[in-house]
């Protein structure tokens, strides 16, 4: 029985960390029903880019307090990593304070985590204040009413949670090594959470332990909890920001891509020798399809934007068209790629692997045409976004699907797009007058 | 109208046995827009007044099939961008100067992917060269005490980084330059870009280019400086929308440069 905490410790961490890595193998494989893109280049800059944005935070200050606020949260996440570790060490071998012979660095070491969790908490509770209470035009957008206005709460709560927990811990192990406690060796400052041990004055030492126990047990079983919760939530960021900024667009925001297939078909309209009536070779590949009208039409990258997105909404409060009233929001072109992209991954989970046509796609379903046709292409999403995501790549992707597949472009458009065909020219104007205006 | 512009075609040239400096892309705005064709002209005026000697593909030019991409017209993009190649590269020309910010992003960024590659310039790129290299000389007091404000046009801004050259050839003018809030990487769009020019927009509760003037407004300018041809046809109607065409003007840069030089 000695062993019991030990074996239930492991327990819970396998099945933690094995439910998430199944989950991590179904993100990977939905991503890949994305088309390939060649990402192989420019590496330094993509480097440059991923230490930059994600790790640097650099387009997360372009908004000062939610930037700081951030900042608080990332690193403390990060840092206090390092006290996960040794709560992990100590389940396994049933120690308690593995670290503490590091002495006075062990010191510091906790004196920081409990700022940091203090100065997480106070990030936390602002995020919270910026959502419900003061309700930022950008959390109560049309496409955050729902799920993902809980999740969003639910995500502070749980981050809340889990620092009360690890300060009411340290507060109780504070007290027992004061008592003098067995098994408590003293180790560690805690210039937080000495605040919360009067609450425990004249406890006895075995509450002491229990509530210490307690407080350990659910802070780890939090945190392997939150691990699994990612997945279900728009939270995969603090894992997919890194990948999603090194495989982010490295040209010019203003260069879109040439569709290759079409580029092979203009060169042989243009190309007098080939004969426009000849049967294709048997060995022909089918077709591509131009554009895109669902989520296994858009390439990988753009899949792992959608899986990237936390909704914050920087892109949609920065989009013109959004800004003067139109449907358009790029951060629900995000979210809706994502959740056609689960429903499409829910439905080959439910057909051994298989996808099976369930007469829905991204186009319509999702993302209507009015929402893709009010976009002016100005890159301010883009520019908005502090983790890479190019929103605009996917409206225009569908633009084409919809041009090019069905014809269904507004009425002016065609008729400008008849006019570039027949004059070049976007207006219906003789190309022979192109230079009349030297003499105007 | 007033003086003899001189403009000479890419053909004449080639007869001459000669190749110019740089090639002016004109643009369908630049040649059919009543507004943008004297953008066009005050450019003219000021390769004239600096001796530069240039050509354009006159009645040989084409849309660049830009707008027909952003629509999501990839197709009719590609078989405009390969016939302007072969014609480009049959004058074998190396320099491009364009006023329009579209015609300059897709000519530098999406055609090299398709067979054309040359040295694409924004006309304030090239009008503050001819200014570094002492071939223009920009003096008269036209705009001394204007508040002058720049709008960066989208795809010339954010899509491609230049934001400082329009800026240094309005502080020459003496002019007082005056940012708006949202300026540079964070500027609003004018409306027009995305093919929004030749469509009506989609539902909401205001038009974008009145938004947009609204920003130039709340600061007071004279003039409203801008680099595209679109992007001046959205601000002179956001003007109009505010009734202040007659306190605020929407000029090219080139213009305002070419009116400080009385040009």
């Amino acid at each position: 029985m000695e062993y019991l905490p030990n074996i239930l410790f492991v327990i819970a961490l396998i099945a933690g960390i094995g439910f998430f890595t199944r989950n991590v193998k179904k993100l990977s494989r939905n991503i890949k029903l994305g088309k390939d893109v060649d990402v192989s280049d420019n590496k330094p800059q993509r480097w440059r880019n991923m230490v930059r944005i994600a790790l640097g935070q650099t387009k997360m200050v372009v908004r000062p307090v939610a930037g700081l606020m951030h900042i608080f949260v990332y690193v403390g996440f990060i840092i206090i990593n390092i006290e996960v570790l040794e709560i992990i060490l100590d389940g396994i071998l049933g120690t308690h304070r593995l670290f503490a012979p590091l002495g006075t660095l062990y010191d510091v070491l906790i004196a920081s985590f409990e700022i940091l969790a203090l100065l997480v908490i106070v990030a936390v509770v602002i995020f919270w204040i910026r959502r419900n209470i003061i309700r930022l035009k950008r959390f109560i957008k049309p496409e955050m009413k729902g799920w993902p206005k809980t999740d969003g709460n639910l995500i502070l709560y749980i981050e809340f949670v889990l620092m009360l927990l690890f300060l009411t811990m340290n507060a109780a192990d504070s007290q027992l090594q004061q008592l003098g406690a067995a098994h408590y060796t003293e180790a560690g400052a805690f210039p937080i959470s000495q605040f919360i041990t009067p609450l425990f004055d004249g406890l006895s030492i075995s509450s002491l332990i229990v509530i210490e126990r307690a407080a350990w047990w659910l802070h780890i079983l939090g945190i392997l909890a939150f691990l699994n919760y990612l997945y279900y939530s728009k939270h995969l960021h603090i894992l997919l920001a890194f990948p999603n900024t090194y495989y982010g667009k490295v040209k010019p925001q203003g260069q879109f891509n040439n569709l290759e297939s079409v580029t092979n078909e203009v060169k042989l309209m243009m190309d007098p020798s080939a004969d426009p009536y000849a049967a294709p070779p048997e060995d022909a590949p089918v077709p591509e399809k131009f554009g895109a009208s669902d989520v296994m039409d858009l390439n990988w990258v753009q899949l792992l934007n959608a899986y990237t997105c936390t909704e914050c909404g920087r892109c949609t409060s920065e989009c013109p068209a959004n800004q003067t009233g139109k449907k358009l929001s790029p951060r629900k072109i995000m979210m809706d790629t994502r959740d056609r992209l689960e429903e499409v991954g829910k439905i080959m989970d439910a057909n051994k692997g298989e996808f099976v046509d369930d007469g829905k796609q991204l186009l319509n379903d999702y993302i209507t045409p009015e929402e893709l046709w009010a976009c002016t292409t100005c890159n301010a999403c883009v520019q908005a976004c502090p983790v890479s995501i190019d929103p605009l790549s996917i409206i225009v992707e569908m633009r084409r699907y919809l041009v090019m597949e069905q014809s269904a472009a507004p009425m002016e458009l065609n008729n400008m797009m008849s006019n570039i065909e027949n004059n070049g020219a976007p207006w219906p104007y003789n190309q022979m007058d192109r230079l009349n205006w030297v003499n105007e | 109208m007033s003086e003899q512009l001189k403009v000479k075609t890419m053909q004449e040239f080639m007869a001459e046995g000669k190749q110019p400096e740089i090639l002016f892309w004109v643009g369908s705005a630049g040649s059919y827009d009543d507004r943008a064709k004297k953008i066009s002209r005050a450019f003219v005026k000021l390769l004239n007044k600096a001796n530069v000697v240039f050509a354009v593909l006159g009645t040989e030019e084409s849309s660049t099939g830009d707008v027909a991409k952003r629509a999501g017209n990839e197709f009719l993009f590609q078989m405009q961008a390969m016939m302007n190649i072969e014609l480009l590269n049959g004058y074998e020309v190396k320099r491009i100067v364009t006023c329009d910010p579209h015609s300059f992003n897709t000519l530098k960024n999406e055609y090299p992917g398709l067979g054309g590659t040359y040295e694409v310039l924004h006309h304030t790129q090239y009008l503050k060269e001819l200014i570094d290299k002492g071939r223009l000389k920009l003096e008269g007091e036209a705009y001394k005490g204007k508040r002058i404000t720049f709008h960066d046009p989208c795809y010339l801004g954010r899509a491609n980084s230049v934001f400082d050259a329009p800026r240094e050839l309005l502080a020459k003018t003496n002019a007082e330059l005056v940012e708006m809030k949202r300026h540079k990487k964070t500027a609003l769009c004018c409306g027009a870009g995305g093919a929004q020019m030749f469509k009506e927009p989609e539902k909401g509760d205001m038009d974008i280019n009145v938004l947009r003037t609204k920003d130039a407004l709340e600061i007071q300018p004279n003039i409203i400086a801008t680099g595209c041809p679109y992007c001046n046809t959205m601000m002179t109607d956001g003007i109009k929308a505010h009734e202040k065409e007659g306190s605020v003007t929407v000029l090219d840069v080139a213009e305002v440069l070419a009116n400080s030089l009385n040009l």
